[in-house]
């Protein structure tokens, strides 16, 4: 195991190298100079373009402004943000912890309704059960997550008044952050009621990031159950009189899990993408619209700094998955 | 059924927040870059600093565009136009928090504080937070300024390279805030010189608590202000970006006042009797400029003919969904110096199309560039585009529409020899006409801000005498004469000013819209 986990990691390394690459080249072949952005209308004389060029280091040839930046993230700094100034290592902390909250939440809302719907539809395959939740899916998966949000906070926030309609809780209770995850933050606050409206304004950006996610569960776990609902053991599991819970729920859905982990563990980079447009919908203060933002200012440190960090924690979740595979399989971690 | 019901009781029980009754909440559309506002440019930034906790020498009147006595009780300008001596008030108190607490009040030192470390490279703060003070650049202050001298504790001369009348307007905005020498001074020594940015100290209505990025801005009443405090305890900036939501958080009574609503909305907002929406004319204008460098829009009479071909009012329906209002001088009407004798082109096709003729102009083939962003000026420049193009092939002229990215087409827009007419546009700084005629049209600034590359004489000699008079009633004399002139020679169609919307709670008193565009809750109470 330690062996295989080591063949994982060594993989880590020229992907890494390969991010930082991409992440440095990806805004810079975008047209579009940011000293000129900055200036927006009001514009800037030459001779002061000349200096803020050679201010932000752009006089500089692409390799060596490369190699700073390789040397950069080596040493820990990320560069500061055109922007507010500001490092952007500092930035990320200060926003990932929202982002990851939500990411966390709507992937346990996805699992935990995805799994067991997924299960359910397979043993009912081609009954109303079946076909309702498959297209149910179908409809999440396709659902722009703009509107779908939007109609929630219409129909949830501004029609029946059960839900906040943004933010991630109520603007009466004031306290330091202290670990960046509300839910966590608001119980060591000791506010009465503090806790329960983090959870309520959880409520709504969980199902509209999560829906996507739950979707392609529930339709992945049904094919990979059907695959294996007709396995030869599934059938001698059956001859010898085992309860279909214990056939569905440990036999199959266990063989059937590799295939679902691959997807969950693809759906992190969904979640991010899609925490774009929720955090956008949602003022939820994360790292999505921090990026997008920054995109649009040719934010050139902030662009880099918040695609290899998105990428580093898709690769960790992958070699996670990777991971996960030996444990669940053990022929996978022999090969 | 009973589910329901106890879900929807659950519920309800959890949710229901009320805004208490001493705080103001304002659902703001983005995040301050900073909150030292003479770092930055953004009004997103302003509201959440400049406003709230400074003050400046001088200060717009809220609702006006009017020069008013801030921290300076006056000032006198030299019979040259050279010096600018400012008396600065006593008793002025900065705010304090858990790191800082003030030992002196304001003076002179604040003022040469807060200029030099702009103006001075060598000054320490010069760089401090990347500094690249774009306002004070991009208003000529380095050049223009030539030296701050500290006369007594309260009393500060300004001393300038030329006659230059703006420069009291420049004194009001916001890059011209004041900020704490001592604070600075505390921070330097603490190894901390970017908390003035992040932790800032003013002399404003209200102090600044905390902010969450991308979430929420919250601030205090400063009790020690040193005109009457304000109305409120509290002030909050819920942070939200997206207008339809900033739209439902209002109807749910979860902020008071929020800017910029979705043109689609507005009528709903109207006819909803807990709203009440204010609006006022905003301080901007947008422009097609034509390149008055090459044939035949060199030609005033062709350029006057196709600003007589463009229908603006189907513009003002389409495209700004009736949140704006036809322009007709390059100056908004909010503005001194806005001359309403001037009366506007008229649309008609048919009288331009023999006036192109006239001028020997036939099968003209032209192109015209639409923005590829959103600006309040103009919300839909690619729509505009095309009507523009749909109204100019009723005249026989035939349109092609190009656009880039935003930094190239600010970049490619300024070329000399740059094929085809732009459309853009200018948000006021300061409120003085000079801000839009010399800065826009001015000879100077061709290849660079004036898009029309025009430099007319008369023109150039009524704004120049404008800038270097002192005297107001001149001043507007000119600019009315200025605007005479710019009609004449028709280097831009001036399409749009766009009508700034306010909605908020009725529960909202004593709120202006402010003509600058800034929003400020100084004065503003909740009932």
């Amino acid at each position: 195991m330690f062996g295989y986990f080591i063949s994982r990691l060594g993989m880590f390394i020229p992907t890494f190298l390969g991010v930082t690459l991409i992440s440095f080249m990806f805004i810079r072949v975008l047209p579009g100079d940011p000293i000129i952005v900055m200036a927006g209308e009001r514009g800037m004389t030459e001779e002061r373009y000349q200096e803020m060029v050679e201010k932000l280091g752009f006089d500089k040839p692409v390799l060596r402004q490369y190699w700073d930046y390789l040397t950069g993230i080596m040493q820990g700094d990320l560069g500061e943000s055109f922007v507010t100034k500001k490092p952007v290592w500092d930035e990320f902390f200060a926003l990932f912890p929202a982002t990851l909250e939500l990411s966390i939440c709507a992937m346990i809302f996805a699992v935990v309704l995805g799994l067991p719907a997924g299960v359910i539809a397979a043993v009912n395959r081609g009954k109303f059960f079946d076909r309702a939740l498959m297209s149910s899916a179908l409809v999440g998966y396709s659902m722009p997550i703009f509107w779908w949000a939007l109609l929630l906070i219409i129909v949830f926030s501004g029609n029946l008044g059960w839900t906040p309609v943004s933010g991630r809780i109520d603007l009466l209770y004031y306290f330091p952050s202290v670990t960046g995850f509300m839910l966590i933050d608001s119980l060591l606050s000791g506010q009465a009621g503090a806790f329960q409206s983090a959870v309520r304004h959880l409520i709504l950006p969980t199902i509209v990031l999560g829906t996507i996610p739950l979707a392609v569960i529930a339709r992945q776990t049904r094919s990979a159950m059907l695959e294996v609902l007709g396995e030869d053991y599934i059938r001698t599991a059956r001859a010898k009189g085992l309860s279909p819970t214990r056939i569905n729920g440990l036999h199959a859905l266990r063989n059937a899990l590799i295939p679902v982990i691959t997807v969950i563990g693809l759906s992190v980079g969904t979640l991010l993408a899609g925490a774009i447009l929720t955090e956008t919908i949602f003022s939820w203060p994360g790292i999505g619209k921090w990026m997008v933002d920054s995109i649009f200012r040719r934010d050139y440190p902030v662009v880099q700094g918040g695609l290899l960090m998105i990428a580093v924690i898709v690769m960790l979740v992958n070699l996670l998955v990777d991971v996960l595979y030996g444990i669940i399989n053990p022929k996978i971690r022999r090969r | 059924m009973k589910f329901t019901m106890l879900a929807a009781t659950a519920v309800a029980a959890l949710t229901g927040f009320a805004a208490q009754a001493n705080t103001l909440v304002y659902c703001s559309e983005g995040s301050p870059e900073g909150f030292d506002p003479a770092l930055f440019t953004a009004g997103t930034t302003f509201d959440a600093s400049s406003h709230p906790i400074y003050n400046r020498l001088l200060e717009f009147e809220t609702g006006t565009t009017n020069v008013v006595p801030g921290l300076a009780e006056s000032v006198e300008a030299s019979d040259d136009g050279l010096e600018y001596t400012f008396k600065l008030r006593q008793g002025v108190k900065f705010h304090s928090n858990d790191e800082f607490t003030p030992t002196r009040d304001f003076n002179a030192d604040d003022v040469i504080f807060s200029f030099m470390r702009q103006k001075d490279e060598t000054h320490p703060y010069n760089q401090v937070s990347g500094g690249t003070w774009e306002y004070f650049q991009s208003m000529g202050m380095p050049d223009l300024v030539e030296s701050i001298e500290k006369v007594d504790d309260y009393t500060v001369k300004f001393t300038l390279s030329k006659p230059e009348a703006p420069f009291v307007a420049n004194m009001a905005m916001d890059f011209a805030s004041i900020l704490s020498a001592e604070y600075a001074d505390a921070m330097m020594t603490a190894g901390t010189p970017e908390k003035l940015n992040t932790a800032p100290i003013g002399t404003g209505p209200f102090s600044f608590l905390a902010y969450q990025k991308d979430a929420v801005i919250r601030y205090a009443n400063n009790g020690d202000y040193w005109k009457a405090p304000a109305d409120v305890d509290n002030l909050i900036f819920a942070i939200t970006p997206d207008a339809s939501v900033r739209y439902q958080k209002l109807k749910a009574g979860e902020c008071h006042i929020m800017p910029y609503p979705n043109p689609a909305d507005i009528q709903a907002m109207k006819d909803d009797a807990d709203i009440n929406m204010m609006e006022q004319e905003g301080l901007n204008v947008g422009y097609l400029a034509y390149n008055t460098t090459i044939a035949p829009f060199d030609n005033p009479k062709v350029r006057k003919a196709l600003n007589m071909a463009i229908d603006k009012n189907a513009i003002i329906d389409v495209v700004f969904q009736g949140s704006g209002q036809v322009a007709k001088n390059p100056i908004p009407p909010t503005m001194w110096g806005y001359n309403d004798a001037i009366v506007d082109d008229a649309y008609d096709p048919e009288a331009a199309k023999a006036m192109l003729e006239a001028e020997g102009v036939k099968d003209l083939k032209m192109k015209v560039w639409a923005m590829p962003v959103q600006r309040p000026y103009n919300p839909n420049a690619r729509r505009m585009a095309e009507l523009i193009q749909a109204d100019y092939a009723k005249v026989g002229v035939d349109v092609e529409i190009v656009s880039y990215e935003w930094g190239e087409y600010l970049s490619r827009s300024k070329d000399l020899d740059r094929d085809g007419a732009v459309l853009l546009g200018w948000t006021g700084d300061n409120g003085d006409p000079d801000n839009f005629l010399a800065v826009l049209l001015g000879c100077d600034g061709r290849e660079a801000s004036n898009r029309a590359q025009w430099c007319h004489q008369p023109f150039e000699d009524l704004i120049l005498e404008a800038k270097q008079s002192t005297d107001q009633a001149e001043r507007t004399r000119l600019y009315e004469d200025a605007q005479v002139v710019f009609k004449d020679q028709a280097p831009w169609a001036t399409i749009a000013h766009s009508v700034v919307y306010m909605p908020m709670s009725n529960k909202v008193q004593g709120y202006k819209v402010h003509p600058l565009g800034g929003h400020i809750f100084y004065g503003v109470s909740v009932e």
